[in-house]
């Protein structure tokens, strides 16, 4: 075991970044258009890089599984990007920013990391603007505002329920103004399958071209990760279905350490369950708990009615009602951080008051949003005594114009009118804190190979807020790898193009070419998904909201087994040199079956509960997370050896300077 | 529910395809037309046949990938959805469902139900963005200021996924309402002003050279939108190509 470096800038806090920047090597315009760098993945943490390295002036290849850059899935992100602009004039600032997310992420994140993101938060939305991203504005022509979870400002942008969307586009547009300009190239439909490393230092990237199945090298004078998280490794998720793991565990396996692998977010208002046919889970955005109020019935048997189909929402009073979350949470009430809220509807449905067949759901309701609304509505009219229909109606229209295409997809999905009964939502896998550690400067430990955005470990600590993670992806991409990727790329200025025939790249080509081949060889008697499945089970079951010792070793043990099964009997159908949907997948599921048992070691080795970490073991009475910051308090980053089970363990003790470590309350 | 599948199968762009028969059963209301495919795909695995390729990602009707044809209507009989979101209740038990790609010169097959749509790619490359450094170097977000009802406006025009699904509806194939949405995202708004001349001259010219056909003002492609893109915006594009063909 050793200590990590994590290379932050001395000096106070609130001047590291720009003293950094100013201590940093450039590149000079003419030297930059010898250099070349790959970015592998291109949502906002991704596109953003490339766009900016590009404008910058170094030759740029963007790669992604994708038929386009505009698919992937940060595209899928809806409530908002967070910055303490302050508009509202509430007492937000770069401080309060930095504060809420360390507090948010239980004192497990990197205090230099998160306080620049704070610090550049303000620009991405000055940036975002004028790229012509269409934020929501109110009458005045000023940019509006909302409140996400675990904070007490309003300091969230958003674009209706898409937000995600926007900006992504407006990533998207940068990265097309420089595809236009030759200074990208993008490889659509291309999946990385290996990092190759030549001296010591990343110079490139082995490829799969996913519509002719060519393997393809490709080599860089550095190798951007930004390939987003590994959610999918519980097959159930709101990750897209082909969102994987496999470029940042091939660089794991090149000799990146992984970091906190079992930070993982469940994301608490998530269209439940219904059946075994299912595919992905849909996330209903945290921007709802705005306005809607989670409960479940106070009686036992008023719930069972309720299951049964003989009761409805509407029939309880509301005295009937438990708005647990407010409850107990009387000072952020509905707004309380992902995880809390998350353990909170697992508590009451495990306690038998689960409202729909499976007893796993609770309601978010917005009958009293609509009224109040829809009395304020009829007041700016003139109407001072409107009837009942009339204030639901207008409430009604409110509620549209802020979340219509959330409340379209929930009808769509379960076929049941959200304006008039409320939702019924469960917890679901979401996000992943965990991820490649990085150095301050976005590097992993292997020189030349960045990591940003999702794909990273950095910023969220044990659990991230909402709105963060546009955030950090699109900080990470337009404002922070540029200025640290120069400093190491100043030192490649004579180095001239990487060549692909060296015997490194001969050697990754033949690995990948070897997983390839034995996988459409097997001819066992499995598909990929049977696998995936089999694993999204135990790790929900044993990994998921609540673990304990005892689950997290018994799930090693199981992953392993399903892993040597899975390369005995699995069965891919087709060709390698052609489109093949399941050997991609296959790839994928390969390191999705390694990751999970890392992921298990990870968890039962934190011996407390931190964020969306919770050990049974470790709670207080009320039920709520039990830190240990004596014997906790670091960064858990892995190093691989061959095996998941025997990796090893290297620590990033945390300290928090400028923050007082207290334990998290909501209350 | 008993359906019978018609499904175009195609090995690859040169290859020439063919609808073939799948007879399938169990399927519910609940599933997505996806899902379906999926117990399908699971069921030809397992018989050791090649599954359907079809393009799919977030199955949450927002990235665009999913692109089918269904019995002759793009994403299916159901309005403002993908077919990703498009549920197995509106079939009934019995029904035959044809399934085929997206159809149009400028989206060849690349396998069974996969088509190629970098011709959208190239469309938003010509022009399809502001052109400001993404170094942050701007100012102040609100010296901006924007009218509500423009800035409502615009994002109605940027919510467009680029599925296709208006040049599949189209019978001339034309890509009108997908540039036309860009267009106007921008044209609504005061940082898309400075560049809009020379924007809507080359996004329109690499529309026509991607082949694409001619509008003839059907509206076929608003119906089938899944994001409910409005035909304003093609009014829009034709005024701003007007005026910029004047001062060109």
């Amino acid at each position: 075991m050793s200590i990590l470096d994590s290379k932050i800038p001395k000096g106070p806090l609130a001047d590291k970044w720009t003293k950094h920047k100013n201590d940093v090597n450039l590149v000079n315009p003419a030297n930059k258009r010898n250099i070349d760098v790959i970015v592998v993945g291109t949502g906002l943490a991704g596109g953003s890089a490339a766009a900016t390295l590009a404008e910058l002036g170094y030759n740029v290849k963007t790669f992604c599984y994708q038929d386009s850059p505009r698919r992937a899935h940060s595209i899928a992100a809806q409530g908002g990007i967070n910055a303490a602009k302050n508009y509202q004039g509430d007492g937000d600032s770069n401080y309060r920013l930095f504060y809420d997310t360390v507090k948010g992420g239980d004192y497990r994140s990197r205090e230099a990391n998160v306080y620049r993101l704070a610090e550049v938060s303000a620009n991405i939305i000055d940036q975002c603007v004028a790229q012509g991203v269409p934020f929501a504005r109110e009458y005045g022509g000023m940019l509006d505002n909302r409140s996400f979870g675990g904070v007490l400002v309003s300091r969230t942008f958003y674009a209706k329920g898409q937000t995600g969307q926007q900006l992504l586009l407006g990533a998207y547009s940068a990265m097309n103004r420089q595809i236009n300009r030759g200074k990208i190239t993008p490889y659509n439909r291309h999946e990385m399958l290996d990092l190759v490393i030549v001296d010591g230092k990343a110079r490139g990237i082995i490829a799969r071209d996913l519509i002719t199945g060519e393997i393809e090298r490709h080599s860089a004078h550095a190798v951007v990760i930004a390939s987003g998280g590994y959610g999918n490794a519980f097959f159930l998720s709101t990750n897209a279905m082909g969102s994987n793991a496999t470029a940042a565990w091939k660089i794991h396996k090149r000799g990146a350490y992984f970091a906190n692998p079992c930070y993982t977010q469940i994301h608490p208002t998530c269209i439940p369950v219904s059946g075994d046919h299912q595919s992905k889970l849909t996330l209903m955005s945290e921007s709802l708990r705005n306005d809607g109020r989670i409960w479940v019935p106070k009686k036992k048997e008023d719930a069972i009615a309720i299951r049964e189909g003989k009761k409805k929402a509407k029939d309880l009073s509301e005295d009937e009602r438990d708005y647990y979350l407010e409850r107990r949470y009387p000072s952020f009430g509905n707004l309380v951080p992902r995880d809390v809220a998350s353990r909170a509807a697992k508590e009451r449905c495990d306690a038998g008051f689960g409202v729909n067949k499976t007893g796993q759901a609770v309601f978010l309701d917005f009958a009293s949003a609509i009224e109040r609304y829809g009395k304020e509505q009829a007041a700016m009219h003139g109407n001072h005594n409107p009837s009942k229909e009339e204030i639901t109606k207008l409430g009604k229209e409110v509620i549209e114009n802020k979340y219509g295409n959330l409340f379209q997809m929930y009808e769509k999905i379960v076929d049941e009118n959200p304006y008039d009964s409320p939702m019924m939502i469960y917890p679901a896998v979401h996000y992943t804190m965990g991820g490649i550690w990085v150095d301050y400067n976005l590097q992993s430990t292997i020189p030349g190979c960045y990591v940003t955005g999702e794909a990273n470990f950095s910023d969220h600590g044990a659990n991230r807020l909402g709105a963060s993670a546009l955030m950090q992806g699109l900080a990470d991409g337009y404002f922070v790898l540029p200025y640290t990727i120069g400093d190491y790329l100043s030192k490649d200025i004579k180095t001239g193009a990487i060549p692909t025939d060296s015997k490194e790249f001969e050697e990754a080509e033949n690995k990948v070419r070897e997983q390839l081949e034995k996988l459409i060889n097997n001819k066992g008697s499995h598909s990929v998904d049977y696998y995936h499945k089999k694993l999204g089970h135990i790790m929900w079951n044993k990994c998921g909201m609540a673990r304990n010792a005892k689950d997290l070793a018994s799930a090693m043990t199981e992953i392993r087994a399903l892993r040597e099964e899975f390369w005995k009997e699995v069965k891919v159908p087709g060709e390698l040199n052609e489109m093949n949907a399941e050997l991609e997948k296959a790839m994928r599921v390969a390191d999705f079956l390694e990751l999970g048992e890392l992921f298990a070691k990870d968890a039962l080795h934190r011996n407390e509960s931190c964020g969306g970490h919770f050990r049974e073991e470790y709670q207080t009475e009320e039920g709520e997370a039990l830190r240990d910051d004596e014997n906790f308090m670091y960064v858990a980053a892995w190093e691989y050896t061959g095996d998941p089970a025997t990796e090893v363990l290297h620590k990033e003790e945390l300290k928090y300077e400028n923050i007082e470590v207290k334990s998290r309350s909501y209350k | 529910m008993k359906l019978t599948l018609k499904i175009w199968r195609q090995k690859n762009s040169k290859a020439k395809g063919e609808l073939k028969t799948y007879p399938i059963d169990g399927i519910e209301g609940d599933m997505s037309f996806l899902e379906m495919l999926d117990v399908l795909n699971e069921e030809l695995i397992n018989k050791g046949e090649e599954p359907v390729v079809f393009d799919h990602d977030c199955r949450e009707g927002i990235c665009g990938a999913c692109s089918l044809q269904i019995n002759g209507e793009p994403h299916g009989p159901d309005r403002l959805v993908t077919t990703c979101q498009l549920h197995m209740r509106m079939f009934n038990d019995g029904d035959t469902i044809v399934i085929e790609p997206f159809r149009a010169k400028a989206f060849p097959v690349i396998k069974d139900l996969v088509v190629d749509r970098t011709s959208f790619e190239r469309i938003q490359q010509a022009g399809g963005y502001v052109s400001v450094n993404t170094s942050g170097n701007t100012i102040d977000a609100n010296a901006i200021p924007v009218n509500k009802q423009d800035a409502d406006d615009s994002f109605n025009a940027a919510t467009c996924i680029g599925c296709g699904a208006c040049v599949a509806a189209c019978k001339n194939a034309s890509a009108m309402l997908f540039t036309s949405a860009k267009v106007s995202q921008f044209a609504l708004l005061p940082q898309g002003k400075v560049e809009a001349t020379e924007r809507v001259l080359n996004m329109v010219a690499q529309m026509d050279k991607e082949g694409f056909g001619n509008c003839t003002n059907t509206g076929a492609c608003e119906i089938e939108c899944p994001k409910g893109i409005s035909l304003e915006n093609i009014a829009r594009m034709n005024r701003e190509y007007l005026s910029a063909s004047l001062k060109g």
